[in-house]
């Protein structure tokens, strides 16, 4: 059995009789910490990480990381394979099955655990950012930009240096040699001295029965061969022929099709429905009430959606249904206001004394607001279930397989041992698919049918039951100097969620009140892409890009000069800036920004370069500097900024969920529009290699495109957006908004 | 009862003419390789070849396909192996997630089967129907230019006349570096 180590517990066995298993766990357990008393089953790991070295020294990564697009399953090989020393044309992955057994078989149970330290960003944000931490020890989420800054550091690069030792050992006692004379190179342990050589597979079956060591010696970055390359992503070849199968694509044996409509106003309940036409229609199987949606199950889905459109639904009335996108403006505005006055929001930062400095200085007040925003996932949401005899079945993609399967054990009122979760593709997740909903009905349908069922949600569906980016409103003061230097700056918005830092700056500014108010609404949200940073980047950049402008600064350099204790940041954002030609003339009507935002442990600066052409914004070019400690992946990194960025852009210029009479107004791409080819940027991306902690890829990307965006807008046409989106400004006049006091 | 050809192979269907061809081909084919995005035909998940048209197979009735030789994302390979331009995407690391590479593919290869040597502006017609939600798109350009690039420079092979001694390398519009620091 293995041991406990700092990081984890690692451990070695043989599986089939001839493949070496290495097991690294890590537990969510430091029992010393606010999170002592939440892991209510002894038996979960947090993290874990695997590796299988066959008799044909195949070896094979086992992640437990769900891919969405981000290619961290490629990433996290990698980084396992070089602590290996292994083959890279040998290694290939596989992702680790939503099943607490599959855990435990190297684990054990019972066993306590000390001091594991916990990465600071789980401690609230693992389980879909909003959700109580308690449920979070059912996790196996992907999100947070966790993969590779805990996954991987903390489980696949210790499994691949712990295979490699016990290899080791067992080379040296079967030829009679030290350990340390034997060199690993390939796949193939060495003995210069003798000349003796053989592949790692020959010793999988001794090391298995060798005790791991507690804490394996890992690679510094001068060794690394096989980190730090641009791999080819392993899950590419597949999605581009059609064989890549997402949880959409799946079909099981006697599977019926549902279409499913929702309650149109979120909290209203089913009232009644008639189904005298619909049940009549062609293919219908059967038409299942739940209790807020109607499903339609038929033999296809075209049928069982022209059913569903056949169906009249009376919904219960709610105190929601005459609410609209301004009254729920007003009211966090109201609530910042009324907070305010009363002395009763809560305090983010406090430092100084910003009331006698707003006093002391020239004082600038601006307000900023985003609207509700839906993921919009290419793959509409959509699960495969079977529920029978007391025990459910999933096939499905999700982020979050080990919450999925105890939402649906919840859902079912079923022991979760009794739960299966199969995991596929995703056509994107964004956060969306941390969220078990749609598999639940899935479940709920399958076990009212008495078959298994597919649910596919329609467009519309899925842009009006999501869990949305939440509006926010963000309120501003600030007092600048006599050398127009900012001393005070004052933020007041409403709901926080995670991560706390979101609306922290990194500007040298020594009077800061930053405090919320919480104002809830009745529509469903959930963590989006950078979660929110996506809010309080826009609101923070923008912001102290009016002050710069206020200071009749540059407003690259005036943030340079409040970054002098920030060397890192101040590196990215001088690469930037230098990489953009900072300061190049620009013809009439463009303009460029600059936005700096930390985020999920990585330092993202951009630089946006906008032309006005005939009343319209089209955004030329976009500069990318990005530390994110080290790039395990350079390509990878890259793409997943250029994703971010594209992300960003998409919600900045038209991102716009409207609540009307207490539904969402949107419903499809035609009035949820998107960024396409024709409106996409250049996309120009440099990193540094810092070597600090390795930070975040997928999610840092899209907080500073907005800011960056609006900064670049205010510079070609003098109008500074301010409420999101760019949409709702018209270029076609002169329109400077009123500067709010 | 439907009658067409789906990459070659003949299928008769006996299903409401109404119904799309995407749907058809997915549950009644079983090739699901066609994506649903949005049944609207706007975002292009859903991007076949109906008589080397490529169409929006969502909004297409299976009825309008009958007697139609339609190609999808399993058939644009032959036996020598990938299409140029899946060799491309993955060359250039096209996809992220995947869901809307196979019609992102099918729009691209009726684009540079008509337009050997695409502008700018024509890959942003041809392309413009299809989203990306992970913003692959820099990527998607690099990748058509890449097979352009390489059939200008199989034709300047294959023509003794060509003055031009080499291609010039196709506009990337990304650039990585890497600091080291």
């Amino acid at each position: 059995m293995g041991k406990w180590t700092r990081r984890g517990f690692i451990t070695a066995g043989v599986l089939g009789g001839s493949a070496l298993i290495i097991g690294v766990a890590i537990r969510p357990g430091n029992r010393a910490t606010a999170l002592s008393g939440l892991t209510t089953e002894g038996s979960e790991s947090l993290i874990n990480a695997w590796v299988k070295i066959d008799a044909d020294n195949k070896v094979t990564a086992i992640v437990p990381h769900s891919e969405m697009g981000q290619g961290a399953q490629t990433a996290l090989t990698q980084m396992l394979a070089d602590e290996l020393d292994a083959n890279w044309e040998d290694v290939s992955f596989m992702e680790a099955p939503a099943e607490d057994e599959y855990a435990n078989w190297a684990l054990g149970k019972g066993f306590v655990l000390g001091d594991t330290p916990i990465p600071k960003i789980f401690a609230g944000s693992v389980d879909g950012l909003f959700i109580q931490v308690s449920k979070a020890m059912h996790l196996q989420i992907t999100g947070g930009s966790l993969s590779i800054r805990s996954t991987g550091v903390y489980g696949m690069r210790v499994a691949g240096a712990a295979a490699k030792e016990v290899l080791k050992e067992a080379a040296a006692k079967e030829w009679n040699v030290k350990t340390s004379e034997l060199t690993t190179d390939k796949g193939i342990i060495k003995h210069k001295a003798s000349g003796k050589e053989a592949p790692y597979a020959n010793f999988a079956v001794a090391a298995g029965h060798i005790s791991a060591p507690r804490s394996p010696i890992l690679k510094s970055p001068d060794q690394f061969t096989i980190m730090g390359k641009s791999k080819p992503r392993l899950d590419i070849p597949s999605k581009v022929d059609g064989s890549a199968m997402f949880g959409v694509d799946v079909v099981v044996d006697n599977m019926k099709i549902a279409s499913i409509a929702a309650a149109p106003v979120f909290g209203a309940k089913l009232e009644k429905v008639d189904t005298s036409d619909a049940k009549k229609m062609p293919g219908v199987v059967k038409i299942i009430e739940l209790e807020n949606a109607v499903a339609v199950v038929a033999e296809g889905y075209w049928q069982a959606t022209q059913a569903l459109a056949a169906t009249k639904i009376t919904w219960s009335k709610t105190d929601n249904d005459q609410l609209n996108s301004d009254a729920i403006y007003k009211q966090f505005d109201d609530a910042i206001i009324g907070a305010l006055e009363k002395g009763e929001t809560n305090t983010d930062i406090s430092t100084g004394d910003s009331d006698s400095a707003l006093k002391q200085g020239k004082v600038i007040s601006r307000k900023y607001r985003v609207p509700y925003l839906a993921h919009a996932c290419m793959e509409p949401m959509n699960a495969v279930a079977s529920v029978a005899n007391g025990k459910c079945e999933v096939w499905t993609g999700t982020q979050n397989p080990l919450g999925c399967k105890y939402d649906l054990a919840a859902a079912l009122d079923i022991d979760a041992s009794n739960v299966t979760v199969n995991n596929y593709f995703m056509g994107g997740g964004f956060g969306r698919r941390s969220i078990a909903d749609t598999a639940i009905q899935a479940a709920l349908i399958s076990k009212a049918l008495g078959a298994p069922v597919k649910l596919i949600w329609s467009r519309e569906e899925d842009t009006q039951h999501d869990h949305y980016r939440p509006a926010v409103v963000s309120h501003f003061q600030a007092a600048l100097d006599e050398e127009s230097l900012p001393t005070a700056w004052l933020n007041q918005y409403v709901d926080k969620h995670e991560p706390v830092e979101a609306p922290y700056i990194p500007y040298s500014i020594d009077n800061q009140q930053i405090s919320y108010v919480d104002s809830p609404t009745h529509i469903p949200f959930g963590p989006w892409r950078s979660v929110d940073h996506s809010q309080h980047g826009f609101f923070t950049e923008s912001f102290i890009d009016e002050l710069a402008i206020e200071a009749k600064e540059d407003p690259y350099h005036f943030r340079q000069k409040l970054l002098s204790h920030h060397p890192r940041h101040l590196k990215v954002l001088d690469l930037a800036a230098e990489r953009s030609d900072w300061g190049r003339p620009l013809g009439k009507h463009q303009g460029r920004g600059i936005s700096l935002q930390a985020s999920f442990g990585s330092i993202v600066a951009e630089v946006v370069e906008v032309s006005l052409i005939e009343g319209k914004i089209k955004v030329d070019r976009v500069v990318v500097a990005v530390d994110a400690g080290f790039a395990v992946s350079p390509d990878g990194l890259t793409a997943q900024m250029e994703s971010g960025v594209i992300y960003g852009l998409t919600a900045a210029l038209y991102g716009d969920v409207e609540i009307e009479a207490g539904k969402v107004k949107q419903s499809n791409f035609d009035d949820y529009p998107m960024v396409r080819m024709s409106d996409s940027p250049v996309i120009e991306t440099h990193i540094i290699n810092s070597m600090e902690s390795w930070g975040g890829a997928g999610e840092p990307g899209t907080p500073g495109t907005a800011p960056a965006l609006a900064n670049a807008i205010f510079d070609a046409t003098g109008t500074r957006v301010r409420k999101l989106p760019v949409s709702n400004y018209d270029f076609n006049i002169e329109f400077i908004e009123q500067n709010e006091v | 009862m439907i009658n067409f050809k789906i990459n070659g192979k003949q299928h008769s269907l006996d299903i409401d003419p109404d119904t799309p061809l995407l749907w058809a081909i997915r549950e009644n084919v079983g090739l699901t390789g066609t994506k649903f995005g949005c049944g609207i035909s706007q975002c292009g998940a859903c991007t076949v070849h109906l008589n080397g048209v490529p169409v929006r197979s969502c909004i297409i009735p299976v009825a309008a396909a009958d007697g139609a030789e339609i190609t999808t994302i399993e058939g644009i390979a032959d036996e020598s192996g990938l299409h140029p331009i899946q060799q491309a995407w993955i060359d250039e690391q096209v996809p992220q997630c995947g869901y809307c590479q196979s019609g992102q593919i099918m729009s691209a290869v009726a684009l540079l089967r008509d337009k050997p040597d695409p502008t700018d502006a024509d890959i942003d017609s041809a392309m413009s129907g299809n989203v990306c939600r992970c913003g692959m798109y820099a990527r998607i350009k690099r990748g058509i230019k890449r097979v352009a690039a390489d059939s200008k420079a199989m034709v300047s092979i294959y023509n003794p006349t060509n003055g031009e001694a080499k291609e010039s390398d196709p506009a990337t519009g990304i650039t990585e570096e890497v600091q080291h620091g």
